[in-house]
């Protein structure tokens, strides 16, 4: 069974340790401003938002992607980026409806949530609950697709 | 000649079937689906024909002889990020064979689509019953004299890449004519090379159909304070052979009375379908081969995807070449859609661009110059080279463009295709246009 991160912002506290452990796994450093993974927050609401890739179906990212670059973690499910074919050229970044994939300039090339090969770190920092890594079909999944049709080039037919 | 049993399509994906060969004229083979050119749109569209198709048999025909490769990808070849296997398409070895896809290296010369036969250089044919044209563009040579000679070179191929790589080396001075989209990656690649370049634009401004005045003037500033010589609004009158100079052969004249020694010229004046082949085949065609919603064309079981296809456009669906690598693979997805069975209309293309000037990372998307009885949020930073415009049509965003901003503008393609309506919003975003991605989750994920 695939899992996926579940995310509920109602919970969100604004902590922002999921981005701490996010940057400290995947670059080596307490840095939010690396993190894969953002706290979004809506001052005037008291609301936080942590938002991130949910790895969805069309793999936007992959499809433009000029040199094969956005593998599909066979075991994870996880749209990965190949460090060695990534030629830097940020297409993905604006073919992403979503926004969760990302130019990382000192690196020269892009970045995406990769579910920490299966065991990710911000789902285990969370404090509060917010951040799940849960079985994919209980997530959000299902609001992910149909959200993925209305922005789809094609009504999601593929399947 | 006695008979000869040729298996034409040789493994079991379906349609494979034995030819014979009396001796006469040798049988045509036949394929559920004929997909000719294989660059990005071709090889999306066999891709999703296989997805959505276990047993038809699939032919991929393209003209160059390396394996399916992104002419994107050129430029990381130019500076040596990558080599040339790092442009092509899929890095697997065997990616087409394992999936019953057969490539093949050949050019279409025409199609005869009452017998549903496409002709071949080497005199053979085969035939379809599904066909996608996907043979791209050509870039524009243009009636500008002396561009036809030796060391004069398009930035379009591979072949035209190994060109480049031998000319430009350090310090060699090196000509670009044109700073729309692709001359302005090719300009990136060519500094980085360390190059003394010169680019010289007709247009007022860099990027002209990318970015508007104050943008496209940034950029220009930008590149100068790098060392690069960056001409806008003027001419190149002639190339003219340069006597005497075994360095700098070529002489470029320009229409202020500069004349510019360059070892290298490279031409970057845009790009046009690739219609040649077509004459014949009764197909509508204006500035590209014109398809409808299914990116069918005007003959039921032919289909056009990517740089050669006029397909509708995202916005007021007016048929639109759209000659960027999404809408290339987009359209090709839908077409494999359309060419299994699977009705899929196809929501337009719009455009949108991602462009590194030296480090100075610029976006546009879509209506970025806005429509009429539109209104626009602009925020602008001219010494920290920032710059954000978005465009309105009433409650929707249509368009934006940005300059010195790379984080979540993606989000700007899903607010736009999304259709999203931004309520309060829209007055948040013209006082701070960098609230994308809070407007984007405020209005759209709730
Ligand atoms: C230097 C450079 C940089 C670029 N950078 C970007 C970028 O950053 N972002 C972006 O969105 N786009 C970029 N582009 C544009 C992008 O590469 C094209 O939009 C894309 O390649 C279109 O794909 P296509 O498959 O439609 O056409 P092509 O890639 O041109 O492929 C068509 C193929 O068909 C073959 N063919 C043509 N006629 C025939 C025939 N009669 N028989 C057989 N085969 C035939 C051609 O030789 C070719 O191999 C760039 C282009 C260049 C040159």
């Amino acid at each position: 069974m695939q899992k996926s991160l579940h995310i509920i912002p109602e919970k969100c506290t604004g902590c922002t340790q999921c981005e701490i452990a996010c940057s400290m796994e995947h670059e080596g450093i307490f840095s939010s401003s690396k993190s894969r993974i953002r706290v979004f927050k809506f001052h005037d609401e008291g609301r936080f938002v942590p938002y991130t890739c949910t790895q969805c179906a069309e793999a936007w990212c992959q499809r433009a992607c000029p040199t094969g670059a956005i593998d599909i973690n066979a075991r994870t499910g996880a749209k990965e980026v190949l460090a060695t074919a990534c030629v830097g050229c940020k297409v993905c970044t604006i073919a992403c409806p979503f926004g969760t994939i990302n130019y990382v300039p000192d690196s020269g090339k892009v970045a995406k949530c990769d579910l920490c090969g299966g065991d990710p770190a911000c789902a285990k920092a969370c404090p509060t609950g917010a951040i799940l890594f849960i079985d994919a079909e209980a997530t959000g999944f299902e609001k992910m697709r149909a959200w993925a049709a209305k922005t789809d080039t094609g009504a999601s037919a593929t399947a | 000649m006695i008979g000869l049993l040729k298996r034409v399509f040789g493994n079991n994906m379906g349609q494979a079937q034995e030819v014979t060969d009396t001796g006469s004229v040798a049988a045509d083979a036949v394929y559920r689906y004929v997909v000719v050119g294989a660059g990005p749109a071709g090889v999306s569209v066999v891709e999703n024909l296989r997805r959505n198709d276990a047993e038809g048999s699939i032919l991929l025909l393209g003209d160059e002889p390396e394996p399916p490769y992104s002419r994107m990808a050129i430029p990381y070849l130019l500076v040596g990020k990558v080599g040339e296997t790092g442009t092509h398409l899929r890095q697997q070895e065997n990616h087409y064979q394992a999936l019953g896809i057969q490539l093949r290296n050949a050019r279409v010369t025409g199609i005869d689509a009452a017998a549903r036969r496409v002709a071949l250089s080497d005199g053979s044919g085969v035939q379809y019953e599904q066909l996608c044209l996907a043979t791209g563009a050509l870039p524009i040579r243009p009636p500008v004299p002396g561009l036809d000679q030796k060391r004069v070179h398009h930035c379009w191929t591979l072949k035209d890449a190994r060109h480049i790589i031998e000319l430009a080396h350090e310090g060699a001075n090196v000509v670009l004519m044109g700073a729309g989209f692709i001359g302005c990656i090719i300009l990136e690649a060519l500094a980085l090379r360390g190059v003394n370049l010169t680019v010289v634009e007709m247009g007022d401004r860099m990027v002209p159909r990318m970015l508007d005045p104050v943008a496209g003037t940034l950029l220009k500033h930008w590149c100068q304070e790098r060392g690069v010589a960056v001409h806008t609004s003027t001419r190149i009158t002639r190339v003219e052979p340069n006597p005497g100079n075994s360095e700098d052969t070529l002489l470029v004249d320009l229409d202020n009375g500069q004349q510019i020694p360059a070892h290298l010229v490279v031409v970057a004046a845009g790009v046009k379908s690739n219609l040649d082949y077509l004459q014949d085949a009764g197909l509508a065609v204006d500035q590209g081969i014109l398809v409808n919603e299914f990116l069918r064309t005007s003959d039921p079981h032919i289909y056009a995807v990517g740089d050669v296809a006029q397909g509708p456009d995202f916005e007021n669906g007016d048929r639109v070449v759209h000659a960027i690598q999404p809408t290339a693979t987009d359209h090709g997805r839908i077409a494999a859609l359309n060419m299994v069975g699977k009705p899929t209309p196809y929501r337009g293309s719009m455009q949108m661009n991602v462009l590194d000037t030296l480090g100075l990372i610029s976006v546009s998307f879509g209506e970025w110059d806005g429509v009429p009885g539109g209104d626009q949020a602009v925020l602008q930073d001219q010494q920290g080279y920032r710059y954000m415009r978005l465009e309105f049509d009433g409650e929707r965003l249509v368009g934006a463009q940005c300059v010195g901003r790379t984080n979540h503008v993606g989000v700007i393609r899903g607010l736009i295709e999304g259709r999203v309506a931004l309520g309060p919003w829209k007055e948040r975003l013209k006082k701070n246009p960098h609230l994308i991605m809070d407007a984007y989750l405020a209005c759209a994920q709730r």
